[in-house]
């Protein structure tokens, strides 16, 4: 399809003189998209000016502009009047942001169906042509601007000197390198500083001080406080132990009943965990070996543990084997006791690594 | 001396020559105001991410008044009761702050929120437009490239965003999102303590994430957004075709007064919308989540609804982890897959479709008008496929909440999503194909014969055959009728769209125009009352 059909009879057209006398402001806004290459096929007034549907069309978009004013008073009047400020079984704030909403939402609607109105209906409705000019650069300007270019290289003359272009590149990719080194430098960060992929908060403490569980709330837990069947969220008992600084540390501790706890004991000899229980206790890693979500919908019937980020499940009574969804790892186990205060404490830190999988996790 | 008479109606006129004397600009200008653009509404969506784009970047500026970019623990003091005395991060205290204390702060953020979930979402739909038009071919490769960047820029906007309140719903995604970076073969562990500073959480990201989403994602997007708009501008836009309409022109309106009104108008309407979802619906409520910690979590705690697929493809990959015996033993963890290299292929296919569709049709021409999907079955299958994939895994990011409402087990919607994955694009392709045919077949078929009036004639030999009106005037041919050439575009299907039926009346409780009289066909009698009816009985007495 050639790209000059719509305008061929523009092309030798001779350019209207604007200052001819008699002319339409209209003939001279045409005149003007005919300079480019712009022709209004069809131009046709929507309404008869002075008619009934003008004058309603004129009284609807003014009816909006209003409501659209008044919607922004209203908003004003609750912005600034409206017991806004926020107190426990108040109730008045509630209404403060769907009020603010609402008369805002209405003014900017008032303003934009008024426009819409405006422009859409009263205003005349036309058809305009115009050339793409796709394709418009000739292969001559297209070789002249090739030309152009290649020149500066021949100015240049590294074709020549061939040791210019050499020393350039050797002498500036150091340079280009300095621009990215401060960020890199800056940012990099030895994820294997003081072991710390692979410790946790139950670690002994320097004189060999085991560390022992404690509560949310810091205080240590006796075996006493979780009944059969129980579970409960516990912690280093070290300083910030219960906080982010710690975010791998959170460890569940499981009070199995007699039976789950027999299957348990022998699933544990399996992988070399015969001790790591004490009792009728097991504890294991809440941090999900998948995407590090708090594994913590304990399920007590089937002694299922799910995460509820992605569905893994882990059985407990089988050293927390991953049964279902993406996890592909067993929860890590840490190994317990009681200590001579009849306090449970860790033996040692978790003996697998914690958390999400990585690269060179041994 | 002569006093000088100021002119009042000729100033405007002494003004903008003064200007023109010295910026040359009206050429310019009258190019600009004359520009014509194609009209149709589906032109529009586009407009929709680029108006929420800038009540984002309106509220955005409001809400970095009052936020505080630090993970600083402080303990909250302020007016929600609930959290008083707890421990927090100074970034959710001041978050608590901006919708408990900061006058209209609440509306804001709400604001905030929807427009950014709008921005995604207008996006994917032009996106959509885009792609089922063949709007993405030569020569606007380029802006579709854009255009499938800008997503995944708004994708990296949205998520830094909703990280920082530091909530427990966020944190919980951080915390998906570090663990994402691990699973990255090699240099995992490198990337992940590099970007958080330490070990996961670290004291640092919530300010990393607060310069990248106030200033340099921003920036990005406002640069993208740029060229985006100037291509459209210097390319010009796509045209449906029609009578009149060809590869070289543009048929439509000049841009001023009609259109630009009309552009207005509509981001007045977007910007009233997002304003009412920001007052009236609820929106990340983060006061009940409360602030992260590393070992809290709930049930149902769903992501926003762009990063639904991740998670959707993250619940369903199995088990499969890679172990490589050398040295200590290495692993790429199953969450690598869902994650980083579905990702990394879903760029990569999106970006590089114009050229290979473009290779694979030997098509190399430019192309100005658009395309019906139903005219391009093959692409037009490709892409229910990938709405299917898409689908499958997004609900799959949200089956716990279904398992939930249906009373439908857990792993059975698990292994559903597994299997709808894989089988779901196939039947999507196979359907939608089926589907273009068809209705290509029903096009030609109204072009050849005409459209059914209803009215149902029985011949002198007992049959009964429906009346077709044709489209083309009489011609010596089989049928008293030609055949007309299908040119891209709507072909009329309905009576009442051939003008057989009197146009609408006017008006909205009485009419404010007479009722244009129905035409009648010169030929046909007016309709006359129907006589009795015979009963048509076979002869024989009844019963």
């Amino acid at each position: 399809m050639s790209t000059h059909t719509e305008h061929q009879a523009q092309q030798g057209r001779e350019p209207l003189d604007v200052n001819t006398p008699g002319l339409t402001r209209f003939d001279i806004v045409r005149e003007g998209a005919r300079r480019d290459d712009i022709e209004i096929v069809h131009y046709e007034p929507q309404v008869v000016s002075g008619s009934k549907a003008e004058r309603r069309l004129v009284r609807l978009v003014a009816w909006l502009f209003l409501l659209s004013g008044l919607a922004a008073t209203a908003f004003l009047v609750v912005y600034i009047w409206w017991p806004w400020e926020y107190a426990p079984g108040r109730g008045s704030d509630k209404w403060y942001t769907p009020l603010l909403g609402l008369t805002l939402g209405l003014s900017l609607l008032g303003i934009g169906f008024g426009i819409l109105t405006w422009g859409k209906k009263l205003l005349p409705k036309e058809v305009s042509i115009q050339d793409r000019h796709e394709g418009a650069v000739s292969p001559d300007d297209r070789s002249i601007t090739g030309q152009t270019m290649l020149y500066m290289a021949d100015e240049l003359g590294v074709k020549r000197r061939p040791l210019l272009g050499i020393s350039l590149l050797a002498g500036l990719a150091p340079v280009g390198a300095v621009a990215a080194a401060p960020l890199v430098g800056g940012l990099i960060s030895n994820p294997h500083k003081n072991n710390q992929m692979f410790t946790t908060g139950f670690a002994p403490a320097e004189g060999g001080q085991k560390v022992r569980l404690v509560r949310e709330d810091g205080r240590p837990v006796r075996p006493s406080d979780i009944s059969a069947g129980g579970q409960l969220t516990v912690f280093p008992g070290i300083e910030h132990g219960i906080s982010n600084r710690h975010a791998d540390s959170p460890t569940l501790l499981i009070h199995l009943r007699d039976e789950d706890a027999q299957k348990s004991r022998q699933a544990n000899e399996r992988v070399g965990h015969g001790d790591y229980m004490w009792g009728n206790y097991a504890a294991f890693s809440k941090i999900c070996t998948h995407a590090g979500c708090p594994a913590s919908l304990y399920e007590q019937q089937t002694n299922r543990l799910l995460c509820p980020c992605h569905q893994s499940q882990f059985l407990i009574t089988d050293n927390a084997r991953p049964v279902f969804g993406p996890a592909s790892r067993r929860l890590p186990q840490l190994p317990i006791e009681v200590d001579s205060e009849g306090f449970f404490v860790a033996k040692s830190d978790f003996t697998e690594t914690v958390g999400p999988d990585f690269w060179e996790r041994p | 001396m002569k006093r000088r008479k100021f002119d009042l109606a000729a100033a405007p006129g002494k003004a903008a020559a003064g200007v023109d004397d010295r910026f040359q600009v009206a050429t310019p200008l009258r190019r600009l105001l004359n520009k014509v653009f194609p009209d149709h509404w589906s032109f529009l969506l586009g407009e929709i991410a680029l108006f929420s784009f800038i009540v984002l970047l309106l509220t955005g500026v409001f809400l970095t008044f009052f936020f505080e970019p630090s993970m600083t623990e402080v303990i909250y003091n302020g007016s929600y009761a609930p959290l008083r005395g707890t421990p927090m991060s100074a970034a959710y205290a001041s978050s608590l702050d901006i919708s408990f204390e900061v006058r209209g702060g609440l509306i804001m953020r709400q604001m905030h929120h929807w427009a950014a979930l709008l921005f995604m979402a207008a996006i994917v739909v032009h996106m959509l437009r885009v792609f089922f038009t063949g709007a993405f071919r030569k020569p606007r490769e380029t802006n579709w490239i854009i255009g499938s960047l800008l997503f995944w820029v708004g994708f990296l906007a949205g998520f830094t965003g909703y990280s920082l309140p530091d909530d427990g719903l966020s944190g919980t995604g951080l915390r998906i999102a570090s663990a994402i970076m691990l699973s990255i073969p090699v240099i995992g562990s490198w990337v992940t303590s590099s970007i958080f500073g330490g070990e996961f959480p670290g004291t640092i990201i919530i300010s990393r994430f607060f310069i990248a989403h106030v200033l340099l994602i921003p920036a990005l997007l406002v640069a993208l957004i740029s060229v985006h708009l100037g291509l459209v501008f210097k390319q010009k836009h796509t045209q449906w075709p029609g009578p009149g309409r060809t590869n070289g022109n543009v048929v439509g309106e000049r841009m001023f007064p009609r259109y630009a009104i009309k552009q207005g108008g509509f981001f007045m309407i977007v910007f009233g919308v997002i304003a009412l979802m920001g007052g009236l619906f609820q929106i990340n409520p983060i006061w009940l989540f409360g602030p992260y910690e590393a070992w809290v979590v709930s049930a149902a705690s769903q992501p926003d609804w762009y990063v639904m697929f991740l998670d959707g493809s993250t619940r369903l990959m199995p088990a499969w982890q890679i172990n490589i015996p050398i040295g200590d033993g290495y692993v790429i963890p199953p969450l690598f897959w869902p994650t980083v290299v579905l990702p990394g292929i879903l760029v990569g296919l999106s970006t590089l479709y114009p050229f290979l569709e473009a290779r694979h049709l030997k098509d190399y021409k430019s192309h100005n008008l658009l395309q019906r999907p139903r005219d391009v079955p093959a692409r037009t299958a490709v892409g229910a496929m990938a709405v299917a994939f898409y689908l499958v895994l997004t609900l799959s990011g949200a089956n716990d909440v279904i398992a939930d409402k249906f009373q439908i087990s857990l792993n059975a919607m698990t292994w559903a999503g597994r299997i709808g994955l894989l089988i779901a694009p196939p039947i999507a392709y196979y359907v939608t194909y089926r589907l273009c045919l068809g209705l290509q077949q029903h096009d030609r078929e109204v072009l050849a014969h005409g459209v059914e009036t209803g009215i149902i004639r029985r011949l002198p030999d007992g049959r009964f055959v429906e009346v077709h009106q044709p489209l083309s005037a009489a011609q010596e041919h089989g049928d008293g009728h030609g055949a007309l050439e299908y040119t891209g575009w709507v072909v009329p299907k309905k009576m009442n769209r051939l003008g057989a039926l009197g146009p609408a009346v006017r008006g909205f409780f009485y009419p404010i125009e007479k009722p244009v009289e129905a035409p009648v066909s010169p030929g046909h009698p007016p309709v006359e009352p129907r006589p009795e009816r015979e009963e048509i009985s076979s002869g024989e007495p009844r019963r």
